[in-house]
């Protein structure tokens, strides 16, 4: 026969070990939702000042499988540099709209653009940027090819681009383009 | 003559490359002999049972099509409509129900039927008798086969005549009291016996053996013994030779004949006489002419996620299969880098095309957006002047490229004349830039069906028939005579 107060105390530490699980179950999820949300903290709007520009953006139309020209307003620094920044995330922001004609990842971002020698650009992508990115031959391609071409227009001098992924070489964007070399600008221009 | 390590490293390289790009001897093949066109077709294994495509088997003979409905396969030949179901044995022609040996299986929307069933399930499309040699692998379709006798010399040194019904274009090898002929390509037929004794000391015997879709004869001495040709191919010579003659050499087939992975320098008398299905042009490079079908991705790297359950790896796969087909009855020699679900770097792949001298490379993928089709040329990036004979790695498609852009234009002629939208574009898509000959990749993308096209056997045959016929009808000006 178990004594009444040994049958009591069973139940109550049953009770609080299922109180328990559930509370930590509760912590596990907001730490992950806050995990997630630090992940996206990326800017929503360019956060460039100076004066508003009109400039000339390619971008990219899946359905056509071409480049379109768009105009478009956007405050732009005086600075090359900053001013190349600002233009690729113009553009990635119009890809990220729900209405894209060439969806790119909403965590996608750019995390920096450097002229180096002369004539020289270089395009630091995030990695969800490739990771998340459309695999195929003309997706890939249009998404590099509009970077390119966007630049070379409003940013003079620019010759050759590569592109890196978190601050290193990456064989292909998404299976297909290849990063390993520099983008010629006149041959992607000239393509287009 | 020894080679510097430098040069020996190469040659090893370049072995290995080619050996990983060689389909498995163990491999199983159908042998289509007919009047229309000689093939070879894969066959796999199923249940413990063989299966073949029927729509690849069928397509050199007549129009073909074929569509799912549910678990039905609808496959018409000219007039000729059956009704296959996936997993039973029992079908329907023109109202008529038959019975096939084994179930009837679909995969990625092929048709695959027993291979025991062909000789009774040819003649129901073709209207003429088939004779199949099942434990072979090899179909004769009417009255093609080519029959040969023996007539053995006793002249000093001694000579067997070997003549065969038609021209003959076999794989030579030679060894220390042998001389092996393959025949893959000839529908040559067992002569009386399948071993033929000969009164003579130095050549002996004559043994004809088959297997996997081919034909063997080997030819027994006491001395080395060389092979000539003559009477336009319908002769073959066998001579023997002094002792001092060095041992083992092996040949390479004919131009136009099935081409073997493994290459080696011809030493032993070459045929003088035009392969029966294809002239014996050359590559712009001096070497066989020789398509170089890629199919992109494998293994390890799916490619694109086409669907949940599609990979581009697999599309691919199908469609340089079909390819290969194409282009075989159309008489063009293919090397396929990829016939199975295999990891490739980029590197091996430029590496192996270059190795085997191609005269033109398509590289396939395909896409789940846009429509139709995207042939694709090298963009090159920028590189520095050539310097002696080396060619910059990522800019080596730079001389052929004009080449290139004339062959995608063809195959988006022919594209459009099947009714498939094509169109060019320029892509950095490796290994285009390494390749040292015209090079193309073909993206293909959905149809009218949308994403359900690009696993579709019809809508496959239709590009791939498409980029066959571009290259068959560029072919004479990418070659040159010999």
């Amino acid at each position: 026969m178990i004594p009444r107060h040994l049958k009591i105390a069973v139940a109550v530490m049953f009770v609080f070990v299922l109180c328990m699980s559930f509370y930590l179950r509760r912590m596990r999820r907001s730490a992950a939702e806050l995990q997630a949300a630090a992940a996206d903290a990326r800017p929503v709007a360019p956060p460039a000042s100076g004066p508003t520009e009109t400039v000339t953006l390619y971008v990219a139309d899946d359905g056509e499988g071409i480049l379109r020209l768009r105009p478009a307003q956007i405050p732009l620094p005086g600075g090359r540099q900053q001013r190349g920044e600002e233009l690729l995330r113009a553009l990635l922001s119009i890809y990220q709209q729900p209405d894209s004609p060439h969806p790119i990842a909403a965590a996608a971002d750019i995390r920096g653009f450097y002229l180096v020698d002369p004539g020289v650009a270089v395009i630091d992508l995030n990695a969800p940027f490739a990771d998340q990115h459309r695999s195929g031959i003309l997706d890939e391609q249009l998404t590099v090819n509009s970077m390119v071409a966007t630049l070379a227009v409003n940013v003079p001098g620019i010759n050759r681009v590569r592109i890196l992924v978190e601050g290193r070489t990456r064989d292909t964007l998404a299976g297909h383009a290849d990063l390993t070399d520099f983008f010629d600008v006149s041959g992607v221009t000239h393509a287009q | 003559m020894s080679l510097p390590p430098t040069k020996t490293f190469a040659v090893l390289l370049t072995a290995l490359l080619l050996l990983t790009a060689a389909p498995s001897a163990d491999e199983k093949h159908l042998s289509v002999y007919s009047s229309v066109a000689t093939y070879t077709l894969p066959v796999v294994d199923r249940t413990g049972k063989e299966y073949v495509g029927l729509l690849e088997l069928l397509e050199p003979f007549g129009r073909v099509n074929s569509r799912m409905e549910g678990q039905h396969w609808k496959f018409r030949f000219n007039e000729i409509e059956t009704d296959f179901v996936a997993g039973r044995s029992r079908a329907r022609m023109r109202g008529k129900e038959f019975e096939l040996p084994a179930p009837f299986l679909i995969e990625n929307s092929r048709g695959l039927v027993p291979v025991s069933s062909l000789s009774a399930l040819l003649p129901r499309f073709l209207g003429t008798p088939v004779n199949f040699h099942e434990s072979a692998r090899r179909l004769f379709i009417g009255d093609v086969a080519t029959h040969v006798t023996a007539q053995i010399e006793n002249t000093n040194p001694a000579r067997l005549a070997l003549n065969f019904s038609s021209p003959v274009n076999p794989t030579i090898s030679t060894e220390p009291g042998k001389l092996r002929m393959v025949f893959s390509r000839d529908p040559v037929v067992a002569p009386g016996n399948q071993t033929l004794i000969f009164d003579n000391k130095t050549i002996t015997q004559a043994n004809y053996s088959e297997a996997n879709g081919a034909a063997d004869l080997t030819i027994s001495a006491a001395a080395p013994l060389m092979a000539s040709f003559t009477n336009n191919g319908r002769t073959i010579t066998i001579a023997a030779l002094a002792q001092s003659t060095p041992a083992a050499t092996e040949t390479a087939p004919a131009p136009g004949a099935t081409p073997p992975v493994l290459t080696q320098t011809p030493s032993v008398t070459a045929p003088q006489f035009p392969a029966m299905t294809s002239p014996p042009l050359l590559a712009a490079n001096g070497h066989r002419f020789i398509v170089i079908v890629d199919p992109a991705h494998g293994g390890d790297e799916r490619g694109a996620a086409l669907t949940d359950r599609l990979a581009e790896k697999d599309v691919t796969l199908g469609l340089g299969r079909l390819l290969r087909h194409e282009l075989d009855v159309r008489g063009i020699s293919v090397l396929l880098l990829r016939d199975g679900d295999a990891t490739l770097t980029l590197d091996q792949r430029a590496g192996t095309a270059n190795a085997a001298h191609g005269a033109v490379y398509v590289t396939l993928h395909a896409a789940s957006s846009g429509n139709g089709a995207r042939i694709y040329t090298a963009l090159l990036p920028i590189e520095g002047p050539i310097s002696g004979v080396f060619h910059p790695w990522n800019s080596a498609q730079a001389p052929s490229l004009a080449v290139s852009q004339s062959i995608a234009s063809e195959i988006i002629g022919e594209m459009q004349k099947q009714q498939m939208p094509a169109r060019a574009a320029v892509a950095s898509l490796r290994p285009l830039n390494n390749l040292l000959m015209p090079a193309v990749a073909v993206e293909l993308a959905p149809g009218p069906n949308g994403t359900a096209d690009l696993s579709s056997a019809n809508y496959q045959q239709k590009a791939a028939a498409a980029i066959a016929d571009a290259i068959a009808a560029k072919r004479s000006s990418l070659a040159v005579q010999p």
